[in-house]
């Protein structure tokens, strides 16, 4: 085989044309889908794109947060607040946002990652619940009712459009944004201390790596992408309000996504959006007709059955199996060799 | 004033307490926290409910009755999820109770609509004068039913050999497991007595407050903040940071703001929790 075969063959690889295809089907999808099936997209790939921040913290750091709703909100409403208060561009407050949920999250994670474990979840846990306490009775922030965002022109300036399209080309830009932060970490030095400390802090630590400060550009980088999609969210929806954006409900589904996706892996919070959001969507849409709640049994049946049979997610039980398939492919090929050597040693 | 205030804390005190003995004991033996316990509490006071409509049972007679039916129902949970999750990840043993959670909120929203609903005439009723504070008759039963009911687990922890043996599992399992003690059984106990406990404050709360499918829901989060407080595993530590949050949640309501009362009881939690990451009597683990 000569050289040019081989980059050739290299360039076909599942590693490759899988990524390219989703991502040409992902650009391509809007001229096919429209309307309500579009939103529904658009939120999937909101998700995806959340679900991929808290992989940073919660699968390659393996500090489960139970609060990136927090990020999230936090982001959508100082967005919002610039525009509604201050008249600031929807694109520089979104700049602004990130900015400051970059410092809230490293004036959060300071004391939080002292805590490891059930207590640091549940101290996020705790952190969500104060602010949500704290917006829900702010005045500025409109207080339990909400604010609405001015209308404006539609304009990519603007961040408002007439039509859903741009909106799900921005977000997906955004989920893009996110996918290559995480092919970034699966290859970098930082990459590689965060999985350290998940696996083995104390090891982690003898090798010289700083915990703390790894921790934290985990949860800056996390945060800031969770206030980015958060600016987003406010501008498609045009409102806002405290059990909207920081229901805890919400934090659980953006580490639900992850995990059912495949913890720590590129492309598994995208599965596990499009599953989960189908799930909530769909069963919303079908059943909440039929009776209120009844969507909410199947939801919760699915997740229970999900994390029984299927615990180390979509993407993990796919590598299983290749594992399984290559393992059974070397002890048939071993098995040939042995019999061949025996083989060869008669015929001596 | 004051003393009006401070009862009224320590009755909402008891009953975390109660509510938080399962989930503690739950995680002492297995490492695993329920997140659906609040949502164990709204089903125990919907099971209050039925019994009264249905038989015209006042809750507090037909609470031996909800607190079997609880008990079999933390068997039940036990048997048919915990059970195949023993082995797998932290995250996936979360997320089925969470699982749980929301499947158990779309039952009772099915079965019962959102509708707030109230047992009529219940048996206790009024306020009382005990040391010049005037307290609700019903609120007094079930603090005093939990205190009674918190008594009972603990002295079964502490006196009887299946008590014990739960106890040896929780402070070594292999060691435990050495000595005869069968873990998975231990397991299965600590949910029943998990469920039970919920029973019983589900059972006195029926009778004094509104019932609707989220109405465990704060005490479900409650509870886990009492859990991890008082240290996880801990029943001496549950007691104490149930009654310390009370206090703090209906003092604190009661002389700042009532709209801040769970901010007060979550920032304790956290600046403790900073300080002192494994809880009042919580042992350090590694």
């Amino acid at each position: 085989m000569d050289k040019k075969t081989i980059q050739v063959k290299s360039l076909f690889r599942p590693a490759i044309i899988v990524p390219a295809a989703v991502v040409l089907v992902l650009c391509l999808l809007p001229q096919f889908i429209k309307g309500y099936p579009l939103h529904t997209l658009t939120l999937i790939i909101l998700y995806a794109a959340l679900g991929s921040a808290w992989n940073w913290l919660g699968g390659f750091a393996g500090q489960a947060s139970l609060a990136h709703a927090v990020f999230f909100g936090l982001g959508a409403y100082i967005n919002s607040m610039l525009q509604v208060h201050f008249e600031v561009n929807p694109w520089v407050a979104m700049l602004v946002a990130m900015a400051g949920v970059g410092i809230i999250s490293i004036l959060v994670g300071l004391p939080v990652f002292r805590l490891s474990g059930p207590y640091f979840s549940i101290a996020t846990i705790a952190i969500g619940e104060v602010v949500k306490i704290i917006f829900i009775n702010w005045k500025a922030t409109g207080g339990a009712v909400g604010m609405y965002l001015p209308i404006r022109e539609s304009s990519l300036l603007n961040f408002q459009f007439n039509d859903k399209a741009p909106y799900y080309y921005i977000i997906l830009a955004f989920y893009f944004v996110a996918v290559s932060i995480t092919y970034w970490l699966k290859n970098s030095r930082s990459g590689y201390y965060f999985r350290a400390i998940k696996e083995d802090p104390q090891a982690a630590k003898a090798l010289g790596i700083n915990i703390v400060q790894s921790k934290l550009l985990a949860m800056v980088l996390s945060g800031m992408m969770c206030a980015m999609v958060g600016s987003f969210y406010v501008n498609f929806t045009l409102y806002i309000d405290p059990d909207n954006v920081f229901r805890f409900m919400t934090s659980v589904q953006i580490a639900l996504i992850a995990v059912l996706g495949g913890v720590g892996s590129v492309w598994g919070p995208l599965i596990g959006s499009v599953i989960i959001l189908l799930l909530s969507e769909g069963s919303r849409a079908y059943l909440g007709g039929i009776g209120a709640g009844l969507d909410f049994v199947i939801y919760g049946l699915m997740i229970m059955l999900i994390a029984i049979f299927q615990p180390n997610g979509i993407i993990g039980a796919v590598e299983n199996y290749r594992k399984k398939k290559r393992l059974k492919k070397r002890q048939m090929q071993e098995a040939t060799d042995a019999a061949k050597e025996v083989g060869d040693h008669g015929a001596a | 004033m004051f003393v009006q205030v401070f009862m009224g804390g320590v009755l909402l005190g008891f009953i975390y307490v109660l509510i938080s003995l399962g989930l503690t004991l739950i995680y002492g033996v297995m490492g695993i926290t329920n997140f659906a316990n609040g949502d164990f509490l709204s089903l125990a006071m919907y099971a209050a409910l039925v019994f009264n409509v249905q038989m015209n049972l006042d809750p507090l007679v037909s609470l031996p009755l909800v607190v079997l039916l609880l008990a079999a129902f933390g068997a039940l949970a036990y048997q048919l999820l915990i059970k195949h999750v023993l082995k797998a990840s932290n995250m996936a043993q979360i997320f089925v109770t969470f699982g749980m959670m929301i499947f158990l909120r779309g039952i009772m929203q099915f079965a019962f609509t959102a509708n707030y609903q109230m047992v009529e005439n219940p048996l206790v009723s009024g306020t009382l004068n005990l040391f010049g504070a005037s307290l609700s008759k019903p609120q007094v039963v079930a603090a005093a039913g939990a205190l009674i009911a918190t008594i009972i687990i603990y002295l079964f922890i502490s006196k009887t050999k299946t008590g014990w043996a739960l106890q040896a599992v929780s402070e070594n399992r292999d060691a435990a497991s050495l000595m005869g003690i069968h873990a998975q059984k231990m397991y299965m106990l600590a949910w029943i007595i998990g469920g039970a406990c919920v029973g019983v404050a589900g059972s006195l709360m029926a009778e004094y407050s509104y019932i609707y499918p989220e109405v465990g829901a704060p005490f479900g989060t409650i509870a886990i903040i009492v859990v991890a407080l008082g240290g996880f595993g801990s029943v001496p530590g549950a007691f104490i940071s149930g009654l310390l949050i009370g206090l703090v949640e209906v003092v604190g309501g009661f002389y700042f703001e009532p709209a801040y009362k769970y901010l007060l009881v979550f920032g304790l939690y956290f600046v403790f929790v900073v300080l002192r990451p494994q809880g009042i009597m919580g042992k350090r683990r590694a």
